[in-house]
């Protein structure tokens, strides 16, 4: 897109943090948690996201032929927006994950407590392609029956990623689940600088 | 708070939107991406032609820089829909586009990092 940005110098640049997990989890209502804004939904129709035909099997109403998504936004300065997507909780639309997870800084995956397995494939998707997140897991009424460790050891997460107790309904504990997630991310950064590698050396 | 499905309309919805397009579904150019930024050239050039109603939705929308995401959600359009006209208004010279900042961990920008760290830590 070259020269085509010359007239418009107050564009801020703009980076992405994916919020995933499975449906229902709260992820919406983290975006809302923090974002100067009501979340927004856009939707995209599955004709023109073209990829993962193979996950068409399971729809059987017209209207699941769009996929919707949730986002807000954070001004962090007139440079710079940060804005926040929900990923689709649904398993049969995550190939517009991959799309999403381009050019993201990193991502959150929630956990409901009362079905952490629900989120399982979201932890592989991010692992598997070197994704850095964090795990933040969702009390029901901010109630937390079971400590963190508990919690990584039922998603054998390797002890680099942190896995942090919340309420997606507040906003400071919203915004901890972020800070923590770029602590994670400026880690893996500086490890990447030091060592020339791209993941992590395991200890 | 939105719920989570809405498809109130979205059968109807789903040929009006591409006839605003002239039937294309893919767009002449791939580089919006959903937080793109676009902004709308003003004065518009002398050559550019007349913009469409649906096109004047857009140009009204982007005064300031408006992410392409925040475009579709406001004027209710699918994201592949807004594209496709984006892309046409580009071309027109009535807009300009803002690429996201690129992100890689090949070359990671700690500046920038920490700058959404302590961002996000005054919220």
């Amino acid at each position: 897109m070259a020269g085509s940005d010359a007239a418009s110098p107050a564009a801020p640049d703009t980076v992405k943090i994916l919020i995933a997990g499975g449906f229902g989890v709260g992820k919406t209502t983290m975006v809302g948690s923090v974002s100067e804004i009501a979340p927004l939904r856009t939707e995209e129709s599955l004709t023109s996201a073209g990829l993962g035909i193979d996950d068409l099997h399971g729809i059987e109403e017209k209207r699941a032929t769009t996929v919707a998504l949730d986002f807000g936004r954070i001004t962090i300065s007139e440079e710079l927006v940060l804005y926040l997507f929900g990923t689709p909780g649904q398993q049969r639309f995550w190939f517009m994950w991959n799309d999403l997870a381009v050019g993201a800084l990193g991502a959150v995956v929630l956990i409901d407590v009362r079905r952490p397995e629900s989120s399982f494939a979201a932890v592989d998707f991010f692992e598997r392609r070197g994704i850095p997140f964090v795990v933040g897991v969702n009390g029901f009424h901010g109630r937390h029956p079971y400590p963190a460790e508990d919690i990584r050891e039922a998603l054998a997460l390797p002890e680099h990623v942190p896995v942090l107790l919340c309420d997606a309904r507040e906003r400071a504990s919203a915004r901890d689940v972020l800070v923590a997630l770029m602590d994670r991310v400026i880690a893996e950064a500086d490890e990447g600088d030091s060592s020339g590698q791209l993941t992590p050396p395991v200890h | 708070m939105t719920s989570e499905v809405s498809g109130s309309d979205a059968a109807g919805r789903l040929v009006r939107p591409f006839a605003l397009t002239g039937g294309r579904t893919l767009p002449s150019r791939a580089d919006f991406t959903l937080i793109t930024t676009v902004t709308v050239v003003d004065p518009p050039p002398d050559r550019a032609p007349r913009p469409q109603p649906e096109q004047t939705r857009i140009l009204r929308r982007c005064v300031r820089p408006v992410a392409v995401a925040e475009l579709a959600a406001l004027l209710d359009l699918p994201v592949s829909v807004i594209v496709i006209m984006l892309c046409d208004l580009l071309e027109a010279g009535l807009i300009t586009a803002h690429p996201p900042h690129p992100v890689s961990p090949r070359t990671p920008r700690l500046d920038l990092l920490q700058k959404v760290r302590d961002g996000l830590g005054r919220l």
